[in-house]
């Protein structure tokens, strides 16, 4: 790891609050990037989503099994990873919420938002043998970002092709 | 900040004014409570007022879909009103702006359900 990275990581119980927390504490790395408030909010958003993915989906709802979240901060992006404690996915195997037959369905857009939000996004096998959500977010050019967020992508998240 | 959700009667529909976010955990639950209790009471004519929701994520956009289609079922309708310009964006780009009825005037809005 580059000596100029910033290292941050923490283990989550598997809980509802634990979205909370990793929404809270990644938002304030974000704030104190620089990143402005249409970027926080998608930051947020996306860690909330692979946290709740993790809780939900990878760790089953267990309390047994652990989240694990890290964010390192580099010169040029945040990038955050989400690890759960279950038997992994592959992203190939995720229906397409779009899809007119999942319009309704209620659940599924997760990973979607994920993609819509971050600049950067993948699912790995994780250490633990569960999937490991990786994702970044270009830090904004010194001086670009305003308290209305204007820096990075436009304010209205862009659908995916 | 939780969500708080009152409602009140204008004729056939009723109108829920929802206040905070609309996410995993006690946000979500109480959404469908309170849609199911109206389609109990068979109120089955729901406008929903978000005018003061600035934040929902999946889980509370899968609430929303759950609480259309459960309404649905039983020959009702649920419509949206004051969407936050956050909330309006997401429902855009998971297509979902095209299922609900969307409005920004609440008397034209409740005439549509006539």
């Amino acid at each position: 790891m580059a000596s100029d990275t910033k290292h941050l990581e923490m283990t989550l119980e598997t809980q509802v609050e634990s979205v909370n927390l990793a929404e809270e504490m990644c938002l304030r790395v974000a704030e104190a990037a620089g990143f402005g408030e249409d970027d926080c909010y998608r930051i947020g958003m996306s860690v909330r989503e692979g946290v709740i993915n993790a809780f939900h989906y990878g760790n089953e709802e267990r309390p047994d099994k652990k989240i694990h979240l890290a964010v390192d901060l580099t010169a040029d992006k945040m990038i955050i990873h989400v690890l759960d404690e279950g038997a992994g996915f592959k992203l190939s195997d995720v229906p397409d919420p779009l899809a007119e037959e999942n319009l309704l369905s209620t659940s599924g857009r997760g990973i979607f938002l994920m993609r819509a939000f971050m600049d950067e996004f993948t699912v790995v096998s994780g250490r633990t043998g569960g999937a490991e959500i990786v994702m970044s977010k270009k830090l904004p050019a010194p001086g670009s970002a305003s308290p209305n967020g204007q820096s990075g992508k436009s304010a209205t998240p862009q659908q995916e092709a | 900040m939780s969500l708080h959700a009152t409602h009140r009667d204008a004729g056939q529909v009723t109108v829920v004014d929802l206040s905070g976010r609309i996410v995993l955990g006690d946000g979500s639950a109480l959404l469908r409570k309170t849609i199911r209790g109206l389609l109990e009471d068979q109120r089955k004519l729901i406008l929903l007022n978000l005018a003061d929701v600035d934040y929902i994520d999946s889980s509370g956009i899968g609430e929303l879909v759950s609480g259309y289609t459960a309404v649905k079922n039983q020959s009702g309708d649920l419509k949206l009103l004051h969407l936050t310009k956050k909330v309006r964006d997401l429902l855009q780009i998971t297509k979902l702006y095209t299922v609900f009825d969307v409005f920004t005037d609440e008397s034209t809005a409740l005439r549509s359900f006539v």
